[in-house]
């Protein structure tokens, strides 16, 4: 497992504190999220709550509105370092006709959202890896600079859409990251239950590509090496496989009971590795963040949400006849 | 007779198994130690273990292959592939594996393979989450599809399924887990193609099946007010499909209305209008009607799911349009 323990590159603190509210932005919104579920006031909630450095850090790499994200329903944290506001992200969980990603029709998290060249996933597991494999084949016949990343969790690499994904990609040489959020969980499953294998980076040399597993913890790692495995792709030597191993500290989604399958034990064990306390500490440590700057960070964050989920949730609904509207080209 | 849902009925018919047949054993994604994605077999792994409760990785494919292994091999296998959305996964091995073994290897080799899945829509779950495919299935040669809608019928026919030497595409409605109903204790079986009135009546003929069904009978009762009797026909399984059951109802009512969840083009709903025309045409006094699904693919907020599923008014408006002058 790679962690990089430099210190921070000078020039850089403005993108780190960036970086770092993006992470709290991203936490306070999905304990928002799952609240708003749990109070009766969304119908369903899927978040990513300690998956903030894997999603941040990767999204921070990225060069917005050129490459081509594919995200996965837990990316919270990818969409709001995009730039996504929260708002726009509640519209969504409420179903409101101006949710910009579906105006209602999509579960909850499930991102389109052209500008940014985010393509909106498929709830059906790892289907959206051999898009990204497609969107990368065309980048490269286009002869465009792009890559492409798609993210998903370890329990899609058990379907053949992974496999057969990652070998055409690797066939073509295609500017495509796949990007692995392993979070030891496919709902109630550890991953001994998914795999004979520890690493899901391990099966990238089955296929002929660069595997490599990260501490998806640490922002700053999953940073580097994200930025670095970009610039390969770039380059024309994609595609590449990043495995960041983390944990999710929410259950599965809302209609799941994470205590049929995990001991709060390994839950606080998780917690006190937490990605944001992580970089926060760094940060105050090499003074970039102070104790105030943090609390008003935090401060603002809250604030936010509060008002964005106030002004979703009196967002008008879609109407009935939205119902029959866009299903066929013609019907735009 | 003890009252139990419809999720309880389907467990009771699992657990007969499991225990009279050692050939029998489950697998599927978290139906281990999480118990199923709808609860179905919570409790189960503590109680017949790991070899014959299988938690399987994210594969569908894989599960219902190697559960066409186990039966060819001799195996009672019944695998659960949470929802007939992630069955699509598997179609391969079910359209042109499971369905067909049987008859390419000259009668030779069958697959004895229950496949369990939910269907259904109305809770909120979008596009890719609120199918109901059974039609797809039902086209198909060579395997049966059977969709209860009481919990008496969901043991027995499940019942029935472990007997069938076929593969049985076996699929539970969402919305019906908890709803209740008298459940013998004993390992009776519900017959496949053979439907049950479920309400008799003389005016018009209801015909549904899973969770439709109950929209039927609960239109019925609205227009019993009025003076209509509608009959209700509970189908059971779509393959076998109880054609003279159906005729029989029609010959006495001369009306029909079909009602089903699925999208109207190309679904169960028009096999069905189509093999009462042909074959009992000079029986009916109106058009058979369908009351469907809407085409579209289903939309995730409340109020446009249910715009675009068939609702009881619209039975009954249908239902009254073919009654006419006779109420
Ligand atoms: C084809 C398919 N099978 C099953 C499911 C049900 N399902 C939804 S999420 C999930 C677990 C996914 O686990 P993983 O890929 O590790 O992602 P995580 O949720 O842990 O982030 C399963 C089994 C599905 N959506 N699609
Ligand atoms: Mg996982």
């Amino acid at each position: 497992m790679t962690t990089t323990d430099t210190r921070l590159e000078s020039g850089t603190s403005d993108l780190y504190l960036s970086m770092y509210r993006d992470m709290v932005r991203s936490r306070v919104l999905s304990d928002r999220m799952f609240a708003l579920n749990r109070q009766g006031r969304a119908a369903f909630a899927v978040t990513g709550q300690g998956h903030e450095a894997a999603q941040v850090g990767s999204a921070y790499a990225l060069t917005a509105g050129a490459d081509w994200v594919l995200p996965y329903y837990r990316d919270v944290g990818v969409l709001v370092a995009l730039g996504m506001k929260p708002y726009d992200i509640l519209l969504g969980l409420f179903a409101k006709a101006g949710d910009p990603t579906s105006g209602g029709r999509q579960m909850p998290c499930h991102w389109s959202w052209p500008e940014m060249r985010v393509v909106t996933r498929s709830s059906v597991i790892a289907a959206n890896l051999p898009h990204a494999a497609g969107i990368a084949y065309a980048s490269k016949l286009l002869g465009r600079g792009e890559v492409t990343i798609v993210y998903f969790g370890e329990g899609a690499t058990s379907e053949g859409d992974f496999h057969e994904a990652v070998n055409f990609a690797a066939i073509h040489q295609l500017p495509v990251v796949f990007f692995c959020e392993n979070n030891g969980y496919a709902i109630s499953e550890s991953q001994e239950k998914q795999m004979a294998i520890l690493h899901v980076a391990d099966r990238a040399r089955g296929y002929g590509i660069e595997g490599q597993t990260v501490d998806g913890n640490d922002a700053l790692t999953v940073l580097q090496t994200t930025r670095w495995v970009i610039e390969e792709c770039r380059r024309g030597l994609g595609p590449k496989l990043i495995e960041a191993k983390t944990y999710r500290y929410a259950p599965h989604t809302s209609s799941d009971d994470d205590r049929r399958y995990r001991t709060r034990a390994e839950l606080e064990e998780w917690t006190r590795k937490d990605p944001i306390d992580r970089l926060r500490n760094r940060l105050l440590a090499d003074g970039v963040l102070t104790p105030d700057a943090d609390g008003a960070i935090r401060a603002a964050a809250q604030r936010e949400i509060d008002e964005a989920v106030e002004a979703a949730e009196r967002a008008p609904d879609p109407p009935d006849d939205d119902a029959f509207r866009y299903v066929f080209a013609e019907d735009a | 007779m003890p009252e139990i849902t419809y999720r309880e009925a389907i467990r009771q018919a699992l657990r007969y198994q499991l225990q009279n047949d050692e050939r029998v054993f489950l697998m599927g994604e978290d139906i281990g130690a999480y118990g199923g994605s709808y609860a179905v077999t919570k409790g189960f792994l503590d109680e017949f273990g790991e070899h014959r409760v299988k938690d399987t990785p994210i594969a569908e494919s894989v599960v219902v292959g190697a559960g066409i292994g186990a039966a060819m091999a001799g195996l009672k296998p019944m695998v659960e592939l949470m929802t007939i959305n992630f069955s699509l996964l598997a179609i391969d091995q079910i359209v042109n594996n499971a369905s067909k073994l049987y008859y390419m290897s000259n009668g030779q080799i069958n697959v004895p393979l229950v496949i369990r899945m939910a269907g259904g829509a109305g809770s909120q779950l979008g596009a890719q989450h609120s199918h109901s495919l059974e039609s797809w299935y039902a086209h198909v040669p060579g395997i049966k599809v059977v969709v209860p809608s009481t919990p008496y019928d969901a043991k027995g026919l499940l019942m029935t399924a472990f007997d069938d030497e076929n593969t049985v595409i076996f699929i539970e409605h969402t919305a019906l887990y908890a709803s209740k109903g008298e459940v013998p204790e004993d390992g009776y079986r519900v017959p496949f193609g053979k439907l049950q009135v479920f309400r008799p009546g003389a005016d018009v003929t209801l015909i549904g099946y899973s969770g439709s069904l109950h929209q039927a009978f609960r239109a019925a009762e609205r227009m019993a007010q009025e003076g209509i009797e509608a009959e209700v026909l509970n189908l059971r399984t779509l393959r076998p499909l109880d054609v003279d059951g159906i005729l029989a109802s029609v010959r006495k009512t001369h009306r029909a209305v079909v009602i089903e969840d699925d999208w109207k083009f190309g679904g169960f709903a028009g096999e069905i209008a189509a093999i009462i025309q042909e074959q009992a045409f000079d029986d009916l006094d109106a058009p058979v009607m369908r009351c469907s699904g809407s085409d579209v693919p289903m939309p995730y907020a409340a109020a446009l799911e249910q715009a675009a599923l068939p609702q009881e008014d619209g039975i009954i408006s249908l239902a009254k349009r073919i009654v006419g002058g006779r109420a």
